[in-house]
């Protein structure tokens, strides 16, 4: 077996592959608060609730409806992001002119409201969700096997993040966006509709997570928490990224992913507090994060 | 002469004794049981509201009062946190009159409360909790500690397993007390029944990635990957071993599995995995009369310590009918002179340092050919006689 300074480079691969599939689910979880955050301002914390929400909207299509997979992976997204528009329009709307404080304190509470919920109805064991037929099964690699699935996840999930960093920063309707969070009025006085589009975008970064949820189904537990576990990690990759830099997003949360499956391999203990750990270092060293412009 | 007045005077006593029985000696005039469990965590399915259910049922099987004097049953939410459960039941004791607690599922908080419940001399009825120190290293004369423990999980599933020659285990253990526990535990028997653990990693509480641990383990040479945890870090790691074709490599052992969580795994992955329960509902007629009706109540098929909840009210309650006070002293040592038996409590008898020794059963998981329905999920193996399963009394325990 190839061996490198006494570390074994095969089980080191496995490692980074590994991570990286977990940094994908990282990327696109803290693209949507990234988005939320960078162009409306809002501090998203029901987007943990909201993910949580994607896979058991994929579970309980299946169950009571006959949606499968794929469908589910256009339909949930969708579904999820018309709450999230009814939630922009109908709770921090109102409350859009205060101090951030606010929708952060409403939304972690709209986040509560829905985790209570679930686990009243649902009861918090968690339920199972199955792999699609079509990525069953694995390739078996020189160092270790691979599960189609993970494949899968990597390339889902690489796609829709570029996807929407192109259309933010590439394109012009990314840049109506983006001029509109920056000075609303005169994009009003050009004649674009402001807050339709204040709206759209939360609802599109909350149905990120809503499609992060159904990739989550088939290979986590589906239960009424395991959007709070995760939700915490999120923020930290999204403040190490630098908060509302769209583009550090996706590359610390792959990178968090890389970090914390290495932290894994040589030390499981403190795999859960690693990201932190780089978030305080990033803090003292560059505080508007590894991306941010500093204020 | 004298033989008659002998007769009379053993009349005279025989109703002295009755009329003591009679007139209850009930603090407070009631019966109060208080029931401690996770309301809304992740626990919340093993021992929450099912568990006050259970209570609630035999509250009512008994008959709704004790010596002519009402029972009540109170329940409160301790969020899986220590200092809240043991603050409730300081409250409960000194302000609200209760007499027994009931339910405790996370050992932590457990610990917490029993130290409450000794220093004010009552007793504490454990339905849920693993951790096996409640009758060594924190033992106690009130503690009676019901369902099942850390040892008996480990002499039930491992034992066996090396025994039938495999030897070399792996464990991915939840990096707290209980993981610990168990793992430690585990460890002991394989390594007296000649087998080897080559290797361990501690996975933080709550992970949701187990992908990292499962390739280790692969690389391990291990024939035998143990989960030393829990809930949903259970169904997380049991889920990305077989999708990481490690149950086609491996054996795989559930240390503690709860009919919930098997309940949520596919039963493609789960199926013809080995643990070890306190209880099954479809062990026979009695066990499914009783479980009908809880599942009519509760919506969903009992869990072991929702039984082993309703097992410790019953024999509690017969203490004190038998005994005609609730004093805490009294009703111990009379539920330890006689033997509970119900349909949970199987050859069965509360020892001295308050661990209710009984029947456990080794399970295999059902595949899903062989389910007939979505709650069929367990086939009962073989049974552990108690003395088996549990560790013998430890001598500073021995509460006579």
């Amino acid at each position: 077996m190839a061996t490198f300074l006494g570390i074994n480079l095969f089980g080191l691969f496995g490692q980074l592959l590994v991570g990286l599939i977990n940094g994908s689910f990282y990327a696109l979880l803290s693209l949507g608060l990234a988005i939320i955050f960078g162009l409306l301002k809002i501090i998203n914390f029901a987007q943990g609730a909201i993910y949580m929400l994607g896979a058991f909207g994929a579970y309980l299509g299946l169950q009571y409806l006959g949606i499968g997979y794929w469908a589910a992976l256009i339909v949930v997204p969708l579904v999820v992001g018309l709450l999230g528009i009814l939630m922009e329009r109908f709770l921090i709307r109102p409350i859009a002119n205060e101090d951030h404080l606010y929708s952060l304190l409403l939304t972690f509470g709209v986040a509560l409201v829905l985790q209570g919920l679930f686990t009243h109805m649902f009861g918090s064991s968690g339920l199972s969700y199955a792999i699609p037929d079509a990525l069953k099964g694995g390739t078996k690699l020189p160092f270790m096997y691979l599960p189609s699935y993970r494949a899968w996840i990597i390339i889902a999930s690489l796609t829709v993040c570029f996807a929407t960093w192109w259309m933010i920063e590439k394109t012009k309707l990314g840049a109506y966006l983006r001029a509109g969070t920056e000075n609303a009025a005169l994009m009003q006085a050009f004649g674009i509709n402001v807050p339709l589009m204040v709206t759209l975008t939360f609802g599109f970064g909350v149905a990120l997570a809503g499609f992060a949820g159904v990739m989550a189904a088939p290979v986590y537990s589906v239960s009424p928490d395991m959007g709070s576990s995760i939700l915490i990690v999120v923020f930290a990759i999204v403040v190490i990224g630098g908060m509302g830099s769209i583009g550090g997003a996706i590359i610390t949360g792959l990178g968090m992913g890389i970090v914390e499956g290495l932290t894994k391999y040589f030390y499981p203990e403190a795999s859960n507090t690693v990201i932190f750990l780089v978030m305080v270092i990033v803090l003292l060293i560059k505080p508007a994060g590894l991306f941010g412009k500093e204020a | 002469m004298k033989s008659m007045n002998k007769t009379l005077l053993s009349a005279a006593m025989a109703v002295a004794l009755t009329s003591t029985a009679a007139h209850a000696d009930l603090s407070n005039d009631k019966v109060k049981i208080g029931v401690l469990a996770d309301m809304g965590g992740v626990y919340a399915d093993i021992c929450g509201k099912g568990c006050v259910t259970a209570v609630e049922m035999a509250v009512e099987d008994f008959g709704g009062t004790v010596l002519g004097k009402p029972i009540e049953v109170v329940s409160a939410d301790d969020q899986n946190k220590p200092d809240v459960g043991s603050a409730i039941v300081r409250k409960w004791i000194e302000n609200e009159e209760v007499d027994v607690i009931n339910g405790l599922v996370a050992s932590s908080v457990t610990g917490a409360v029993t130290e409450v419940t000794t220093n004010a001399k009552k007793i504490a009825m454990i339905a849920a909790s693993a951790s096996d120190a409640f009758t060594t290293k924190s033992c106690s004369p009130y503690n009676a500690h019901w369902t099942y423990n850390v040892t008996a999980l480990a002499n039930g599933t491992v034992k066996p397993m090396v025994q039938g020659g495999k030897k070399k285990w792996f464990f991915i253990t939840a990096d707290y007390g209980f993981g610990h526990a168990l793992e430690g535990i585990a460890t002991k028997v394989i390594e007296e029944e000649g087998g080897e653990v080559v290797g361990a990693v501690r996975a933080p509480l709550g992970t949701t990635d187990f992908s990292s641990y499962i390739l280790q383990v692969q690389a391990s040479g291990a024939e035998v990957v143990g989960l030393a945890n829990a809930g949903a870090d259970f169904v997380n790691s049991l889920k990305t071993a077989a999708e990481f074709g490690l149950t086609d490599m491996m054996d795989v052992a559930g240390l503690l599995v709860f009919t919930p969580n098997a309940q949520a795994l596919d039963p493609a992955i789960a199926g013809g995995m080995l643990a070890t329960t306190g209880f099954y509902w479809d062990r026979d007629d009695e066990s499914r009369a009783w479980s009908a009706r809880f599942k009519e109540r509760h919506g969903a098929i009992p869990a072991m310590p929702h039984a082993g909840a309703y097992s410790a009210t019953m024999h509690y309650l017969n203490a004190v009918k038998a005994t005609g006070t609730d004093d805490s002293d009294t009703v111990m040592k009379h539920m330890k002179a006689n033997n509970p038996d119900d349909f949970f409590a199987k050859n069965a008898t509360l020892r001295s340092d308050g661990r209710m020794v009984h029947d456990m059963y080794l399970i295999k998981i059902k595949k899903g050919s062989e389910r007939t329905s979505p709650d069929d999920i367990f086939a009962i193996q073989s049974v552990i006689p108690g003395n088996e399963a549990f560790a013998p009394i430890l001598p500073e325990c021995d509460f006579k």
